[in-house]
């Protein structure tokens, strides 16, 4: 057998699989085998590491090497160097962009050391397409453990006392979810996992279903085992393909050792599961429209009660949870309610998993525990702001959150917390903004998308998210009026009361939390016709300074519809009414005598 | 890989598998680990550290501890090889001089346990 002495684990996340981890990983193969070192080295793909700004990654074990933005024709030198002679090879190392020193493994980048990861446990350690790695990491120990003690509702006190609540955005107890689904009878039952994660931004799910398959796969049949459910489905967007092929490889293998099936571990218990396509409409991540699109009908949501519990996927009793939430609760069987319950805020509890973007330095996948700042995110996990500009604000929970200004940096946050700031936790898309950010265009960025994936049922939603977009458009192009923020808070107080699903009704929470934390950006937009962040278009002006202006033609030569005038060697002249502000002429200006007001 | 049929066969699946994946895991608890450096430049590897480095794994591994064994580059006292050095937590390193294969087994029975 085999004796490995190092073990290579090679992201292969979908963002840095889009970077060629797949051939790196055929590269290490490759040359080793040249070598005749297969025998002393493993190669694993492994799931993201959450690291994705400085991807592709590749870990080197025992000595905890984190090797970033490897390429292809790096392997060679690894290989020669770290492999061969034990020495790291430096040029690789990960950078701490404070002190420029040479970061040699993981524990000792800020980007870790504050992060705690339950949920993520396996992504980037074990090979997701290898059930035996899985079960060496305690793999199906708790649905074994679930199963020998035969009673369900034990197993729901526990989760219950353990405090997990949904992480697929509202934070409902999961317990109680449940324990509502369980004593509803029926010849057919359905546990089924939300994997449509459609936020702008968000990628967590998407990344335990990549790094870790397995652990949805077990914590479904614990949840089929207590809410005596048969069959599992999972839904999944088609455009997640590594996700579903990582699926559908556990799925066979644990059909094939007897995971799934019939009498799983001579317990008596049947459970399998298949999986449904979503076409990516973001409606379809809220429960009843999510059931109707697995039916094959409509992505339509329709009015609660009846629940899912009562009457789901085909009227049956059902029982929906994000992949999140399931990724916890197997480690939470294991190492029992009281530790989970020791993480976290008091009325939230574990870890949030965050999908860190936007201007900020190490971009990525994050795992932290409930009542983190939004400070230690940003400056210490996050490398702080790029480029060294100014924090504006973070935007949490996608189209339905809000925005969270410099005051709420210290809030820990929790699912309560984020509320009370006019945001919310959301599946976990966070997405940092700079001081070049026109706040106006933000809502309206959140609006463009809502107003998109309306599935246009419900006539608040439909119609006057429309309207709300129409509205800040008009504000983007300098021509809102007072009177026209006015009929902004108003349509959205009133979406927000009587859209029909969960789409509509936080669907102007974007518009009111920007309203509320920036108003005087938006009276400098109407008012002054100013976009202070200097983002929109149409309210910028392009000005040559007679000064500076040495008549050189540059900008007058370039201009594409002809709007600078002068002549040679005397200064020009921008021409208002036919700028279309394309920004060439200032791109151009060798003398910077072009400015933007 | 056969089926598993029953809560044992799990357990025993596990604690079958679980070796596999000792060397990832240690990797997260290294400080707290005798670390075992071999010293393995060009000198080091002529002089045989390859195969000591293979026996101590091997040795460890016969007798179940917790060690972790990496490769380093040239240690400077050419003459010497091959050197291994040990790091114990809490502890300075100590490092020993030609250390050939054959004298892996007394070196770990006295110096690793």
């Amino acid at each position: 057998m085999a004796n490995y002495k190092y073990h290579i684990l090679i992201c292969g996340g979908t963002g840095c699989h889009a970077s060629q981890s797949a051939q790196i990983k055929e590269n290490f193969v490759q040359i080793l085998k040249e070598k005749n070192l297969e025998n002393d080295v493993q190669i694993v793909g492994t799931g993201c590491f959450g690291f994705c700004e400085k991807g592709p990654i590749v870990k080197v074990l025992p000595d905890n090497t984190f090797y970033v933005q490897v390429k292809p024709e790096d392997v060679e030198e690894i290989i020669n160097e770290h492999i061969v002679k034990g020495r790291k090879v430096e040029r690789l190392l990960y950078v701490d962009p404070k002190t420029q020193e040479h970061k040699e493994d993981s524990k000792h980048m800020g980007f870790y050391k504050k992060q705690m990861r339950i949920a993520l446990r396996n992504c980037g350690f074990i090979n997701p397409e290898n059930i035996e790695e899985y079960i060496a990491r305690d793999g199906y120990k708790a649905l074994a453990s679930v199963l020998e003690q035969n009673d369900p509702e034990a197993t729901i006190e526990l989760l219950k006392k353990s405090g997990l609540r949904g992480r697929g955005g509202a934070g409902f107890p999961t317990a109680v979810k449940w324990s509502l689904c369980r004593p509803n009878k029926a010849d057919q039952k359905y546990m089924i996992c939300n994997a449509d994660e459609g936020d702008p931004g968000a990628f967590m799910d998407r990344s335990i279903l990549e790094g870790d398959p397995h652990s949805i796969i077990e914590a479904m049949a614990i949840g089929g085992f207590c809410i005596e459910a048969t069959k599992g489905l999972i839904y999944i967007r088609a455009e997640y393909p590594l996700a579903i092929h990582r699926l559908q490889v556990a799925i066979s293998q644990a059909r094939e050792i007897g995971l799934l099936g019939k009498n799983i571990l001579g317990s008596g218990f049947d459970f399998d599961i298949e999986l449904r396509y979503g076409a990516g409409a973001f409606v379809c991540g809220e429960e009843t429209a999510l059931i109707h699109s697995m039916e094959g009908k409509r992505g339509e949501p329709t009015f609660k009660p009846p629940f899912p519990a009562v009457a789901g996927y085909m009227n049956k009793p059902s029982n929906v949870n994000n992949v999140e939430t399931l990724a916890n609760i197997p480690v939470i069987i294991n190492r029992g309610w009281e530790w989970f319950s020791s993480i976290g805020t008091e009325k939230s509890k574990g870890t949030k998993v965050f999908a860190l973007a936007g201007q900020i330095n190490n971009v990525g996948l994050i795992e932290v525990p409930m009542g983190i700042t939004l400070r230690e995110v940003i400056y210490e996990i996050g490398g702080g702001i790029k480029g060294g500009k100014k924090f504006k604000a973070v935007q949490t929970g996608g189209p339905s959150g809000g925005c969270l200004t410099e005051k709420f940096l210290d809030t820990p946050i929790d699912y309560e917390n984020l509320v009370a700031a006019g945001s919310m936790m959301g599946s976990g898309g966070m997405i940092v903004m700079d001081e070049t950010s026109c706040m106006v265009s933000v809502a309206k960025f959140y609006l463009d998308f809502t107003v998109e994936e309306s599935c246009g049922k419900c006539s608040p939603c439909r119609i006057g998210n429309k309207r709300l977009c129409e509205i800040l458009g008009k504000i983007t192009q300098g021509k809102g009026t007072m009177q026209d923020l006015e009929e902004l808070k108003n349509l959205a107080a009133v979406i927000k009361d009587t859209a029909l699903c969960g789409l509509g009704q936080t669907s102007p929470n974007p518009v009111l939390s920007t309203i509320d934390n920036f108003w005087d950006e938006y009276v400098a937009h109407v008012v002054d016709k100013k976009c202070p962040a200097g983002q929109c278009k149409a309210l910028k002006q392009y000005v040559i300074d007679p000064e500076k202006c040495k008549g050189c033609t540059a900008c007058a030569r370039n201009c594409p519809v002809n709007a600078i005038h002068g002549t040679v060697k005397n200064p020009h002249e921008i021409d208002q009414s036919a700028c279309i502000k394309c920004g060439t002429c200032y791109e151009k200006c060798k003398f910077n005598a072009i400015s933007i007001k | 890989m056969d089926k598993i049929k029953s809560f044992a066969d799990l357990k025993k699946k596990r604690e079958e598998l679980q070796s596999n994946l000792k060397l990832r895991e240690s990797g997260d608890n290294v400080e707290n680990m005798i670390q075992v450096k071999v010293a393995m430049g060009t000198c080091g590897i002529a002089a045989g550290a390859k195969a000591t480095m293979e026996a101590i794994i091997n040795e460890c591994q016969k007798q179940n501890l917790d060690v972790v064994v990496t490769q380093t580059g040239c240690m400077g006292k050419c003459n010497a090889e091959p050197m291994v050095e040990v790091k114990k937590p809490g502890q300075d390193s100590v490092v020993f001089e030609n250390l050939k294969a054959d004298k892996v087994a007394d070196f770990v029975a006295k110096n690793l346990k």
